[in-house]
């Protein structure tokens, strides 16, 4: 069999060739990045590490240990004041990359897989309301088990059933999230970071003037 | 550190704006958001002078 011909060559050629060391880690950025505007999405993704390292913690030692114990407060509260820097960091990620228009330069899966991340932390989110295992979670759940069931998919996500939920929260929906922000993630360093508009204008007139020079 | 703690064991206070209504703490967080977008913007970048010498090299090549 032709080396061409095997599986191994094809998804070597679908993906190590295509993902270069020097894009996907490197040591320089243009000097347009030197903007605080371009620091939130790296601000994102430290939030979601603190979310996930916390949220270890909270699955180990579980609901009897964050409501009783000082350590378990702590570590309940940073989970969620994480979850708060997070959503506040994307949101200002978002708004930047909408102003400037970042789906430019053939970035449209970038920009696309960026609002899939969004809206999967926003479900990722819902759950981990209802699995507080208090009676804020009790009501949560059951206002938005009427809403599901306004729906007509309260069959399918019945948010009274605190088993599911949790499944959600913990394994199911950070999986999602979680691939879809490598996605982002490897996306971003293919394709570069989005060039602010007038950099665009001047480097197509830099070239311009070098074609002219030659 | 007591002085720090804030007593949220009563009902949320909400703004409400015709059919618009928002409680305070979202209210605190969303003009937040504002504000750092805004700093962002408007703040400058600590500079880094020792780079400045590669960063010209690269616009070269």
């Amino acid at each position: 069999m032709a080396a061409e011909s095997s599986w191994t060559a094809k998804v070597r050629s679908a993906t190590v060739e295509k993902f270069e060391p020097e894009d996907l880690l490197p040591d320089h950025q243009p000097a347009y990045v030197s903007s605080w505007i371009y620091v939130f999405g790296v601000l994102t993704i430290a939030s979601l590490a603190m979310i996930i390292l916390s949220g270890f913690v909270l699955t180990f030692e579980g609901p009897a240990w964050w409501h009783s114990s000082n350590v378990g407060h702590y570590v309940n509260s940073v989970h969620l004041w994480s979850v708060e820097l997070f959503f506040i960091f994307m949101v200002v990620h978002l708004w930047g990359k909408f102003w400037m228009a970042a789906w430019r330069g053939k970035r449209l899966a970038t920009w696309i897989t960026g609002c899939l991340a969004f809206f999967a932390s926003i479900i990722t989110g819902f759950t981990g309301y209802i699995i507080q295992t208090n009676f804020d979670s009790q009501w949560i759940a059951t206002q938005a088990k009427d809403g599901f069931n306004a729906m007509g998919i309260g069959a399918f996500f019945n948010t009274l059933n605190t088993g599911q939920a949790i499944l959600l929260h913990v394994s199911l929906l950070p999986l999602v999230l979680g691939i879809i922000v490598v996605w982002h993630i490897i996306l971003v360093r293919r394709k570069g970071v989005v060039p602010p508009m007038e950099e665009v204008d001047s480097a197509t007139r830099s070239v311009e003037t070098m074609e002219v020079k030659k | 550190m007591r002085f720090l703690e804030i007593n949220l064991n009563h009902p949320a206070h909400y703004f409400t704006f015709g059919p618009f209504s928002v409680s305070a703490g979202n209210l605190a967080i969303i003009i937040f958001m504002f504000l750092i977008f805004a700093a962002a913007l408007i703040l400058p970048f600590p500079d880094h002078d020792e780079h400045k010498p590669q960063s010209s090299s690269r616009e070269e090549s």
